[in-house]
């Protein structure tokens, strides 16, 4: 803007002075401004996250009502701390201080962007109790259906997700099936009219459950806690 | 209002009630259709989208209007945009702050407040020029046209489309719903009709006053 004024006509000093002053003291309001709302809000959008997950993994476990953060890294499950690298992986607990399952995440991309879903998982059934969308951009009414149907929804209650005995991966992958075709405990219904959605569901549960199912089973001992 | 300079004009009613009938940013001056089609697939995103541009288009106006003395014409876009970007920004934190899932449901739209050009339109035409009090009041009913035609876009949508109004279902289980409404395509019908509607109402007042006119001269 101030070059393109220079070109225009020749400024004075007065005026060039004037504009710098003018950006000048409004830059700074503006960044005063937007510091000021950052840290008022900041602790309020921590909690409202933390509140959003919690919500999300309770669903996905059922009976949970606590829950212990953890990290899947190359030397298997630690606690989360802050210095960890890995994948982060949540225990929830139930009523009695048992471990009730625990919950990951999974992506995958769908229709229109990228499907990114926590799952929860029961080790000693070994199967997927439950899915929440957290985030999507399928169409509504169609491929928004993942998140919401019913019938879609009834598959993950009891989801089979066995580690095979070599334990590098499930016994039975995690299929789609067409719509009320499913027969086996390891076959998801798919939601007809979305099968790219249904499919994205499908495709990053088995792909999440073939690596970390394993890893679970040979670490719950990390999980359970030490009564 | 191009053409009056620095011509202050009193704070009346009217100053309100322009931006809801006679200047609405939508129906009349086809401003801001971005948001306007692309959020309205729910009356609360609506309602949400509309109160934010409000609160921005008011509070940017009124630092404007406060600093019109002070802005070099040579810089005054570029003040103007800062001065949005800060109370966009500042909604943004808000917004995530009050509900995440609000947030995620208005997604990148609370952010292209910014070249939302009802208020550097605003910003441009009337704040620059006018006093604080008119700029405030004049916002406040251009950002109720503003929230109203989204409303009024978003209920319809949300009505045909779901079956239901601000989340609460109308019809039952039985309602099937008419999906396309939902969708972009949705959208620009609903735009359409309510264009539509304006335009013919404008039409039969303006024959009206007209017809007034011709009976007073051959009086």
């Amino acid at each position: 803007m101030i070059q393109e004024g220079t070109a225009q006509s020749p400024v004075s000093p007065a005026l060039t002075r004037s504009m710098l002053r003018t950006l000048g003291l409004v830059a700074t309001l503006s960044g005063l401004l937007v510091v000021l709302s950052y840290r008022i809000t900041l602790p309020i959008i921590e909690e409202n996250k933390r509140l959003a997950i919690e919500r999300a993994l309770f669903k996905v476990i059922p009976g949970a009502i606590s829950r212990q953060d953890f990290m899947i890294t190359d030397r298997g499950i630690e606690l989360a701390q802050s210095d960890l690298q890995g994948t982060a992986l949540y225990a929830g607990y139930g009523q009695d201080g048992r471990l009730k399952g625990v919950a990951l995440e999974a992506a995958a991309a769908g229709y229109q962007d990228v499907i990114r879903i926590l799952y929860g998982y029961d080790p000693y059934c070994q199967c997927i109790r439950g899915i929440e969308v957290l985030k999507m951009a399928e169409t509504p009414g169609i491929g928004d259906k993942i998140a919401k149907d019913p019938v879609f929804q009834e598959n993950f209650t009891a989801l089979e997700a066995r580690a095979n005995a070599t334990g590098d991966g499930l016994e039975r992958a995690i299929v789609l099936v067409k719509q009320g075709e499913k027969s086996e405990a390891w076959q998801i219904d798919a939601i007809s009219g979305a099968t790219i959605s249904s499919k994205a569901i499908a495709r990053m549960l088995n792909d999440s459950a073939q690596r970390y199912v394993p890893l679970i089973q040979n670490n719950l001992a990390v999980m359970e806690p030490a009564s | 209002m191009p053409g009056r300079p620095e011509q202050h004009e009193p704070v009346t009613l009217d100053t309100f009630l322009r931006g809801l009938w006679e200047e609405n940013p939508v129906f009349v001056m086809l401003l801001g259709m971005c948001p306007v089609l692309a959020v309205t697939n729910s009356a609360i995103n609506a309602l949400a989208m509309g109160l934010a541009s409000t609160f921005v288009l008011v509070a940017s106006n009124s630092l404007v209007s406060l600093l019109r003395h002070y802005i070099p014409k040579q810089v005054r876009i570029a003040t103007y945009i800062i001065i949005i970007a800060t109370f966009v920004t500042m909604v943004d934190y808000a917004i995530q702050a009050i509900s995440l899932d609000l947030y995620n449901a208005l997604g990148a739209f609370i952010q292209l407040i910014v070249v939302n050009c009802m208020i550097l339109g605003r910003a441009e035409a009337y704040a620059s020029k006018q006093p604080l009090g008119a700029t405030v009041v004049n916002g406040l009913g251009i950002g109720a046209g503003f929230t109203l035609a989204l409303l009024s876009l978003g209920v319809v949508r949300e009505v045909l489309g779901s079956g239901s109004l601000f989340g609460v279902s109308l019809f039952g289980e039985n309602f099937q719903p008419w999906v396309v409404m939902i969708l972009p395509p949705g959208g620009f019908f609903v735009l359409g009709t309510w264009l539509l509607i304006f335009a013919a109402f404008r039409l039969r007042k303006q024959r009206r006053t007209e017809l007034g006119e011709v009976a007073q001269h051959e009086r």
